[in-house]
């Protein structure tokens, strides 16, 4: 029986992971990489006919570290979490974190993720000075910001689809402590909570807001919105916040554990939640609350589920938000993980997902009339003049992606120079790009 | 604690290594590859441990031991454990296969790794003492179909350490054998997992804390001590029915 492999979704194909430490020896002839599997959809996944992939996680060794700077050399397979069990004890994190910390350096460039903190930060990939690659011709070279420009253009966001990472060089941030200063609000609808975020964006360094985007008339939109900042070495509890022990989904829920009604009165509650003052906030808990749930994903049910991500950009216009929200609840997109953020200028990756405005980002468990929901928020978006984030697709039509992205023709060439017999490719680029199988 | 380790780049060696570094010890890697080495110091370096050097040892050659733990107790400026984790390993099948790789396996698990012990035994004895650390395995509790040679290599292995704890104990030599179950490493990537499989950084902590005791035999995870227990017990007419 062959195996499956999936990405966070939990909608398998066919395939099948190579570790080991030694990731020169493993990507050789290989078409992929993928690292800890946090992509949603087929991003990290084999094209058809193929199963193998490379999995890096077991390469995540520590190759050179200055202190000094901040300047960090390390193996593509590493840990955001070991990253961060390292090197918070002396004063250091992410430049930029996603939201979750099981994830590796390689990913983080293949998605060129971005956080709580776009608006001030930017992508992971600007952080980067260098990469380290075996490209498609089994050659291995560096490339960077002032070196191989095209090929880390591309690289960056490119979805491990120019060659693969085998390092990552780039600087961490400095943090006053390792605790969060954090507050919450209350915020009653869309528009009101896209004011809101735009001004928490100008003075803190890190928001966030979470919608119920099942509520509708006025309440459209409403949700809480948080912000913080690291807290001061004077603000700090002296002692150092111990990671959390995490709870296990055990099993995979049935389908019906997630109705409407149930998403409903689930949103309802967490709307009213107490939000507490301002004060301290552990990293964890800020930064990645659904981490303390292993194997959450396994509440979308045995069809698994998607996340639908999109960024609605500021030419859109304030109503945007509203206009999509109200397309979201009249399909009956019923989500409780509704995240919207806010975003700064476009990064230098050619596909990178962020640019300036809004991201909207809402869990949906696989149903039939998923594809249906997926195609009329795409043309919502695509008129817009927004785009979906390619680390959280699994529904995206080829002719909508490239109706989104106007970078697509370049990637693909700088692709075509780097790999002109095409093979590196993932069940992704089979789908959206057009590559043969 | 000054502590030589044999194997330290990857798996489970790896992970234990990592231990040792975050509180502090200094290490002193032996290995085949001088570039692997050198990378794993840097890694263990950003990670605490103090001044990592590295020198070329390898199981199948024995002619690099005598050199190689020399190379460490000087660097080091001392000895207190010597932590072998190293060792090759192969399918029942891929061993029955080809006899070249069988001679290959029952050299380094068994002949190669006893007299690499016994470098250490010396040197350790000559120092008033310490503590000899070797990763041995469940495979070697009971003859079993699917390690029948793998199995018998490390059994050797299990008897001759059980043998240098009793006969050195006393002098100062502490030998701990530890002996993990399924552990999700590069070597066991692939094969079909049972239950009560452990991951190499909850195997380091037990190790560490066996060699921080000098508990003479471990198994990591935990859990294995009872699962052996249970296999050793039964008869040999169901160990010649189940696959395990």
């Amino acid at each position: 029986m062959t195996k499956l492999l999936s990405g966070w979704g939990r909608i398998g194909v066919p395939g099948r992971e190579i570790l080991s430490e030694d990731l020169e020896r493993i990507t050789k002839g290989a078409v992929l990489s993928r690292g800890l599997g946090r992509s949603y959809g087929d991003s990290s996944l084999p094209p058809p006919g193929t199963l193998d992939v490379v999995a890096t996680p077991l390469a995540d060794r520590i190759l050179a570290f200055d202190p000094a700077s901040g300047r960090i050399r390390a193996e593509a397979g590493l840990s955001l979490r070991e990253l961060h069990r390292v090197f918070m004890p002396q004063g250091f994190f992410t430049p930029v974190s996603p939201g979750t910390k099981f994830v590796t350096l390689g990913g983080m460039v293949a998605a060129d993720v971005h956080g709580k903190s776009h608006h001030s930060t930017g992508c992971f990939g600007g952080h980067v000075h260098r990469l380290k690659m075996r490209v498609a011709d089994g050659r291995i070279v560096e490339c960077g910001p002032d070196l191989e420009t095209d090929l880390f253009r591309a690289t960056v966001g490119g979805m491990g689809l120019t060659g693969h990472v085998l390092e990552v060089d780039f600087t961490l941030a400095r943090i006053p402590s390792p605790w969060i200063l954090g507050e919450g609000e209350r915020i009653h609808d869309i528009d009101a909570f896209i004011l809101a975020l735009k001004e928490a964006g100008k003075t803190w360094p890190f928001t966030v807001g979470w919608i119920d985007c099942l509520s509708s008339g006025s309440a459209m939109g409403r949700g809480i919105l948080t912000r913080g900042r690291w807290a001061t070495a004077d603000e700090a509890p002296d002692a150092f916040p111990r990671e959390p022990r995490p709870l296990t989904v055990p099993f995979v829920f049935p389908e019906a554990a997630l109705s409407r009604a149930s998403v409903r009165a689930f949103n309802a509650l967490y709307y009213r939640q107490p939000l507490g003052r301002r004060g301290i906030r552990h990293p964890d808990q800020f930064w990645y609350p659904l981490d303390q749930i292993l194997h959450w994903n396994r509440i979308y049910g045995r069809r698994g589920f998607t996340q639908y991500q999109c960024v609605l950009p500021e030419s859109a216009g304030i109503d945007a938000a509203r206009r999509f929200l109200e397309l979201l609840t009249s399909k009956g997109g019923a989500s409780f993980l509704c995240v919207i953020k806010d975003c700064g200028p476009e990064g230098q990756g050619l596909l990178s997902f962020p640019k300036r405005g809004i991201s909207i980002a809402l869990d949906m468990a696989v149903r039939d009339d998923t594809q249906a929901i997926v195609d009329a928020l795409n043309e919502r978006v695509i008129a817009e003049g927004g785009r979906v984030y390619l680390a959280k697709d699994t529904f995206t039509r080829p002719e909508h992606f490239r109706a989104m992205e106007p970078r697509l023709p370049e990637f693909q060439r700088i692709r075509r120079l780097w790999d002109p017999e095409g093979r590196l490719k993932s069940a992704q680029s089979v789908r959206l790009f057009g590559d043969k199988p | 604690m000054k502590v030589a380790v044999l194997g330290a780049t990857k798996g489970m060696g790896r992970a234990l290594a990592r231990a040792m570094a975050a509180r502090g010890d200094a290490l002193f890697l032996l290995g085949r590859d001088p570039a692997e080495l050198a990378k794993s110091g840097q890694d263990l370096a950003a990670r605490g441990a103090k001044g990592v050097g590295h020198a070329p040892c390898d199981l199948e050659t024995p002619e690099t031991f005598a050199p190689g733990l020399a190379a460490a107790e000087t660097a080091l400026g001392g000895l207190d454990a010597v932590v072998v984790t190293a060792g090759l390993f192969a399918t029942q099948d891929a061993l029955e296969a080809d006899p070249r790789l069988l001679g290959r396996v029952l050299d380094a698990d068994f002949t190669g790794t006893i007299l690499f012990c016994e470098e250490a035994r010396k040197r350790l004895l000559a120092r008033g003492g310490g503590t000899l650390c070797v990763f041995s395995s469940v495979a070697g509790e009971r003859g079993r179909k699917p390690v029948a040679l793998y199995g018998a290599a490390k059994a050797g292995l299990s008897t001759y350490l059980e043998a240098l704890d009793h006969r050195y104990r006393e002098a100062g030599l502490k030998t701990v054998c530890v002996k993990p179950g399924f552990v999700r490493t590069s070597m066991t990537a692939g094969l079909p997992e049972p239950p009560f499989a452990g991951d190499p950084e909850g195997v380091a902590a037990t190790v560490l804390r066996a060699i921080d005791r000098g508990t003479p035999v471990v198994y990591a995870p935990p859990i294995w001590a009872l699962v052996m227990l249970v296999i050793r017990l039964l008869p040999r007419f169901v160990m010649r029915k189940v696959k395990f």
